[in-house]
């Protein structure tokens, strides 16, 4: 579909009336396999190949037409739909769209894989399935515990090009392959249920790349066994106690706290409220760039979509902006937001120059483009593990999360993780479940008192990010090392 | 009609159907699903234009069946029938060819025997332009008002056809637009207009009476300590609750492995109050009578009767879970998440609630809820827009956000005051990927000792 779109991209614009100003298309191809295997049962393998495209029309306003048909006539059909839109909003919209200065850049970007995913079979790829499914059977990756009652192993890779042009003659081509691994476990003992899982419930652990995303996961080798035995260790754990006390947020936790309380508090349209009526608002003003003490000095966070492997790398975001890596808070203080071009010149005409970087994305061929997190990291520091456990006198280490809640504002929090364990005198004591904590975010990262040097660094993310209205779910990645903070209200469970 | 608007018609995906499910000695079924739509997407800030998109798409799964094996594979389509015709056939033989590459699954179940519905109701809706104009001018130029809000309308048709001769066909026309008008920061009143026949002056009484509710905001706000409060749930938080509950309440499967926020009602270890019940009722909803694997939906499952589960286990089967555990299917989806919560209405006099309140918390909306600890049916979550302190049955001053974190089979157990007499139904405005056919009905509830953390 794709090499075909340009020429009737053009064809087909050429029809729109002269009065236009501007039009872009944005071509989408992407493939997809889900594969499972539960209880060592092979689930029906499910495929998808979508591919569509997204007209934009400039003229007086602005519209957006979506259509599965990339024909030239079937473009022409959506350049005049997104017309009929763009001007019935002339003079009704939030800005004045024939004023916004559109990036006119060119370029290419591919994910780096080093073996896709597609090279192996489908009994191959099922093969591997079971493998880490029977793996997970018992802490020692032989045999079956009884107290383990639920397994599952997930695979889900997909191939992703987009083709974008415009009337201004940018072209960007960008091509992904992403790569999910999944095993998750339940166990059952003496009226206690727990479940543990590889990279969280809900897929945290997502890479760029094809085959060697598994190994980097340790797929196929460690990570049945070792959810296996978490799971078993929690099923025998006390709850959690309740109290005032250090925590220390392994990455794939800090993975969620990144995302909740500094990715989503910073979009700049969620800012400029366009997100108020679903998504919510935001703690953080425009006028608190450049200012603002968001967390410990500690704390540096950047938006870099430069990052090999990490899910949401690109060099060009859906506007056609060239991405670049930008730091958004150093020594925790609050610089940039996340916002794309559009949004930039909003604020702007609101009288705040904020100097944002280019992550205006879309879920698909069939959304439009927002501000969207990519990849969003707080940057190491220099502690090792062993340094921040040894620094806490009491508090709890805490892994993968199973719980989020978070307010309109994105500022009072309550968090729980799958797997936890006391730190006793700078030491990893018991095993304990159901562990939560919750805090306010405008206060919480200035609680920050150590920071994981890279060996602790974990490249992860989210392939489910959900925003907007039409509602997008978008890949995110986030990397982050361990990190401690100080005096957090920590809980248990009630059972 | 051209593009993939043609799928909207039933006699479009009749072809697609005739053309593809010959039969084939090779297979035991194969089938085709299929979920299109033409959509308007308008969204609003501060009264103006933010974003308006025009979507048509068509998505149709294939699946093929032989023995105890099944692929399946989603295309997005065209609209050109013949190209469409020769992309599903040639993945149909993609997907045929990996039956004999994968294992036979058990639990793998065929519907017992064909079956036809057809459910077709056109509705009138306004051109996205005549609603652009319409909402700036009332909104913005008139009132004067931070309206922000996202409408979305058009037709969705669902279908279902397989090479054993069933035929489905639902399609649905419909319009739901909700807005917040702002006062300022979190404080806004939220509205619902949804239908399936637009009405200028049904939208602009609704726009009128939601203005002069944003007065009551203009009010000092009040900032609640945690502790334990009477509350109010107006039906659009107990939506929240119920859809909340449904995560993996009612799932068999999770029933089954233990996981489900209900176990303790299942253990008989907690109970509802008596006059909870709660039913999965397809029928009063907006969703199709089949399911995507073309098992036909009862009109309701009761999933709670008079507080406690009933007789049948109160769960929602999938057909895999249904062979896998012994029970018959209940038209449950792969998820065995719920589509059409019915809660039914109680004795409280929907005038009344404020009363039965008398002094707590008037909720108007929840947010971002979750569980903090599953097993133990313990849910938190957000206040949310227009929540008031209320004395005396009252409404004294606005609200400012809290958390709560409690145990809903206690809120909804010993904790449950009453009911309102009239459920409210509320259709699922989700618009993941596509939109989203269902709803939850509810009435609104009082509840004893609500417990607010943060």
């Amino acid at each position: 579909m794709l090499d075909s779109l340009e020429a009737h991209a053009h064809r087909a614009a050429s029809r729109l009336p002269a009065s236009t100003r501007h039009w872009a298309v944005r071509g989408v191809h992407e493939r997809s396999e889900r594969l499972s295997v539960r209880d060592d049962v092979t689930e029906a393998p499910s495929r998808a190949i979508d591919h569509g495209v997204m007209v934009t029309v400039v003229d007086g306003g602005m519209g957006y037409a979506a259509t599965g048909d990339a024909s030239e006539s079937g473009l022409a059909a959506a350049f005049l739909r997104a017309h009929v839109l763009a001007r019935a909003s002339a003079g009704r919209t939030v800005i004045d769209y024939e004023s916004i200065i559109r990036p006119t850049a060119s370029g290419r970007y591919a994910s780096p894989v080093t073996r896709t995913t597609a090279a192996a079979t489908l009994p191959e790829r099922l093969g591997w399935l079971h493998e880490v499914c029977a793996a997970a059977g018992s802490e020692t990756g032989n045999g079956r515990d009884p107290r383990i009652v639920d397994r599952h192993a997930t695979l889900w890779s997909v191939q992703a090009e987009q083709l974008f042009l415009t009337s201004d003659g940018a072209r960007t081509q960008q091509q992904w392959e992403f790569t999910t691994p999944s095993v998750q476990v339940t166990a059952h003992a003496l009226g206690v249920t727990q479940v543990r899982s590889s990279g969280g419930q809900y897929n945290g652990f997502c890479q760029q790349g094809g085959i060697e995303v598994l190994e980097r996961a340790g797929f196929r080798s460690t990570e049945g066994p070792r959810v296996a035995r978490e799971v078993l260790e929690l099923v025998g754990a006390a709850p959690c106690p309740s109290g005032t006390m250090d925590v220390i947020l392994m990455p794939d936790q800090m993975t969620l706290q990144i995302h909740e309380s500094i990715g989503h508090p910073l979009e700049l349209d969620r800012i400029l409220g366009d997100e108020r009526n679903f998504a919510g608002t935001s703690f953080v003003t425009m006028d608190m760039f450049g200012s603002y003490q968001y967390g410990s000095e500690l704390l540096n966070v950047s938006f870099d979509p430069g990052v090999a492997h990490e899910f949401a790398s690109f060099a060009f975001d859906d506007e056609g902006a060239p991405a670049e890596r930008a730091l958004l808070i150093e020594r925790g203080r609050l610089l940039r937001p996340l916002g794309g071009s559009l949004s930039q010149a909003r604020a702007r005409a609101r009288g705040f120059e904020l100097g944002a970087v280019a992550t205006t994305r879309s879920a698909g061929w069939n959304r439009a483009p927002i501000d969207r997190m990519s990849n969003l990291n707080v940057e190491p520091g220099d502690q090792s593990l062993e340094q921040l456990i040894a620094a806490t006198e009491l508090g709890v280490l805490m892994q993968t999360n199973c719980s989020w809640s978070i307010d309109d504002s994105r500022n009072k929090f309550q968090f729980g993780c799958e797997y936890a364990r006391m730190v006793r005198g700078g030491r990893l004591a018991e095993v304990v479940r159901n562990p939560n904590y919750r805090g306010v975010s405008a206060t919480f990262w200035r609680s920050l008192a150590g920071v994981g040097g890279p060996a602790t660094v974990v490249v992860g993310g989210t392939p489910y990010c959900g925003k907007g209205e039409p509602s997008q779910v978008i890949r995110v990645g986030h990397a982050s090392p361990a990190c401690r903070f100080t005096g957090v209200d920590v809980f248990g469970g009630a059972a | 009609m051209s593009g993939t608007l043609t799928y909207l018609e039933s006699n479009h995906f009749d072809a697609l159907a005739a053309a593809l499910l010959q039969p084939d000695p090779a297979l035991d079924r194969s089938t085709l699903h299929l979920c299109a739509e033409a959509s308007d997407f308008l969204r609003f800030n501060q009264g103006a234009l933010r974003q308006a998109t025009s979507v048509q798409q068509a998505y149709v799964t294939v699946a093929v069946e032989r023995g105890q094996r099944r692929t399946e594979s989603s295309l997005s389509l065209s609209g050109d029938l013949a190209t469409d015709v020769q992309r599903l056939q040639a993945e149909s033989t993609l997907l045929t060819a990996q039956l004999d590459l994968i294992a036979d699954d058990p639990w793998l179940q065929r519907p017992a025997s064909a079956a036809r519905s057809h459910r077709d109701e056109r509705g009138a809706l306004a051109t996205a332009a005549h609603v652009i104009a319409l909402v700036h001018e009332a909104a913005a130029v008139t009132l004067k008002q931070d309206l922000v809000g996202f409408y979305a309308a058009g037709p969705v048709a669902h279908a279902f056809a397989d090479s054993l001769g069933s035929r489905h066909w639902h399609r649905v026309e419909s319009f739901h637009f909700d807005w917040c008008l702002y006062h300022q920061a979190d404080k806004a009143v939220k509205t619902v207009y949804a239908g399936t026949h637009w009405d200028d002056a049904g939208f602009t009484a609704r726009l009128d009476e939601a203005a002069s509710r944003v007065q009551l905001l203009e009010r000092p706000a009040r900032t609640l300590q945690p502790g334990a409060y009477r509350a109010a749930f107006a039906p659009a938080a107990m939506a929240e609750l119920l859809g909340t509950l449904g995560w993996s309440g009612f799932s068999l499967k999770a029933r089954r492995t233990g996981v489900s926020s209900l176990m303790r009602l299942q253990r008989g270890e907690a109970a509802f109050a008596p006059g909870f019940h709660l039913e999965e009722a397809f029928a009063l909803s907006t969703t199709p009578a089949f399911s995507p694997e073309g098992f036909a939906r009862p009109a309701a499952v009761v999933l709670v009767d008079d507080g406690r589960l009933p007789s049948t286990g109160g769960t929602l089967n999938s057909p895999r879970s249904a062979v896998e555990y012994g029970v018959p299917a209940t038209g449950a989806h792969g998820g065995e998440s719920p589509d059409a919560l019915h809660l039914h209405g109680g004795t409280v006099p929907d005038a009344d609630l404020l009363r039965v309140l008398g002094t707590g918390l008037y909720i108007s909306n929840l947010w971002y809820l979750n569980y903090s600890d599953r097993a133990a049916c313990r849910m938190t979550g957000m206040t949310r827009y227009a929540c008031f302190w209320v004395e005396d049955g009252e409404l004294v001053a606005p609200l400012n956000v809290m958390r709560f974190d409690d145990d809903v089979l206690r809120l909804f157990g010993p904790g449950l005051v009453g009911l309102t007499a009239t459920p409210e139904f509320i259709p699922n405005s989700d618009t993941y990927g596509a939109r989203r056919l269902g709803s939850v009905t509810t009435p609104a509830a009082v509840v004893e000792g609500l417990t607010l953390t943060l």
